[in-house]
């Protein structure tokens, strides 16, 4: 799935315009589906606000912070991780039915979803677009520490690699390790370290020199 | 089915390349894409699974030449002419051309949140008991739809071993093609990943999928 552009005979009548042929397509899907009353022009707009600002990865991170400073959610989250995930108000469309993975040092975790884009929307917003792309998806499952080295993440050599394939709609979420000389950190200055890629397993959690 | 969805241990495409994390949109018409995608979903006209297929059914050139709203928005035009709702006539013109069809749900801006806070509840009450439990070995059938699964080719015909019993599920197998929600126990099923890929594979991998019961045997 690169960039390219197929053109469409559907839409020669475009052709001379500025726009890519994809742009006039969605652009023509949205007039006919607002003419025809089946979309609220203003919901379009919220929606894309609520993916834009609201609802992304620092959700996430909150609950990787959580779970690294209190113990108690930890245990939560490992018993049931879609109620302790909603403690923090972080409920709803693709991420029903939670999972946590937690990385040890023995074992780090990576989440694909190779049939389609399967992700924790709630707690991560709308995914990357490397996650649903071809290279991703294909060569996670067979060949984790090529996709790892793509993002500069080098493991030892007996760490233990488990990739969850979303195949249904139960949701992953990994939580990567603490890092070091971070004790006593408060539960908003350890979300700091938590990136994206490091709760899809793609990375680490930053270390503490990186935010100082 | 055999699609070029399927993607799961294919090679040639090159390396991943990853991006900032503030970045959520490459162009104004995927935001369109996203938002119409959402709310025409919200018309109650299609499920999920047969939003997936209407994806996985695009050419296999095209699929794998398009990006991934792209993709979205060709699998819409293919689910709201399929529904009845938007006519290939009217796609070719970019407007409206055919009435309305009446009493549609519409998603209205002051419902976005609540009907994102609520998303869709995917389990099912527990008619029968389980038939696996957590340690068992299984093995996955071997098998090839035309329509609609979510077990991935390279897991299939593999012996794994029960990692986790998730509850009862609707069948994506079935509820894709709208013949109801014939819900399955599902599972997580680890396969080591010499099983699945040979001798050769990285003796430190696991590799999990979540597959519904009717898609194991016993060993």
């Amino acid at each position: 799935m690169s960039d390219h552009h197929h053109h469409d005979h559907d839409h020669d009548h475009h052709e001379g315009s500025a726009l890519p042929e994809i742009a006039l397509r969605v652009k023509a899907l949205e007039s006919i589906l607002v003419e025809k009353g089946y979309v609220d022009p203003a919901a379009l707009e919220v929606l894309i606000e609520t993916y834009e600002t609201k609802i992304g990865p620092r959700n996430g991170a909150r609950v990787v912070a959580k779970a690294w400073a209190d113990a108690a959610y930890r245990d939560r989250l490992r018993a049931d991780a879609s109620a302790a995930i909603a403690e923090l108000g972080f409920v709803g469309r693709q991420g029903e039915h939670m999972i946590a993975v937690e990385n040890t040092p023995d074992t780090h975790n990576l989440v694909v979803c190779t049939l389609c884009s399967c992700y924790p929307w709630p707690v991560l917003g709308l995914p990357p677009v490397w996650y649903k792309s071809a290279p991703y998806r294909s060569r996670a499952v067979i060949d984790p520490r090529g996709v790892l080295a793509d993002f500069g993440v080098t493991l030892p050599a007996e760490t233990r690699i488990r990739v969850w394939d979303s195949t249904a709609e139960t949701r992953y979420l990994v939580i990567p390790m603490r890092p070091a000389d971070t004790e006593g950190w408060d539960e908003e200055a350890l979300a700091d370290l938590v990136t994206r890629d490091s709760m899809i397993g793609a990375g680490l959690a930053r270390e503490p020199e990186a935010v100082r | 089915m055999n699609g070029a969805q399927d993607l799961g241990g294919m090679m040639g495409f090159g390396p991943v390349v990853s991006e900032p994390e503030d970045v959520r949109f490459h162009a104004e018409w995927e935001k369109r894409a996203l938002a119409l995608t959402l709310a025409a979903g919200a018309l109650g006209h299609w499920s999920i699974d047969a939003g997936r297929h209407a994806r996985e059914t695009l050419h296999p050139a095209d699929y794998l030449s398009s990006s991934y709203y792209e993709i979205w928005t060709k699998g819409l035009e293919k689910l709201l002419q399929g529904a009845g709702l938007v006519s290939a006539a009217e796609l070719k013109a970019g407007r409206a051309i055919d009435p309305p069809v009446p009493g549609q749900r519409v998603l209205q801006a002051d419902r976005v949140a609540a009907a994102l806070a609520r998303g869709t509840n995917y389990r099912r009450p527990e008619a029968a008991p389980a038939r696996f439990a957590v340690g068992d070995a299984v093995r996955t059938r071997n098998e090839h739809p035309a329509g609609h699964t979510r077990l991935p080719r390279y897991a299939r015909g593999k012996a794994g071993e029960i990692e986790r019993v998730h509850g009862v599920f609707v069948l994506p197998d079935s509820n894709a093609h709208g013949r109801g929600d014939s819900p399955q126990w599902l599972y997580t099923v680890r396969f080591d990943g010499r099983e699945l890929w040979g001798e050769t594979a990285d003796p430190t991998l696991t590799v999990s999928i979540d597959a519904w019961e009717g898609y194991l045997e016993p060993v």
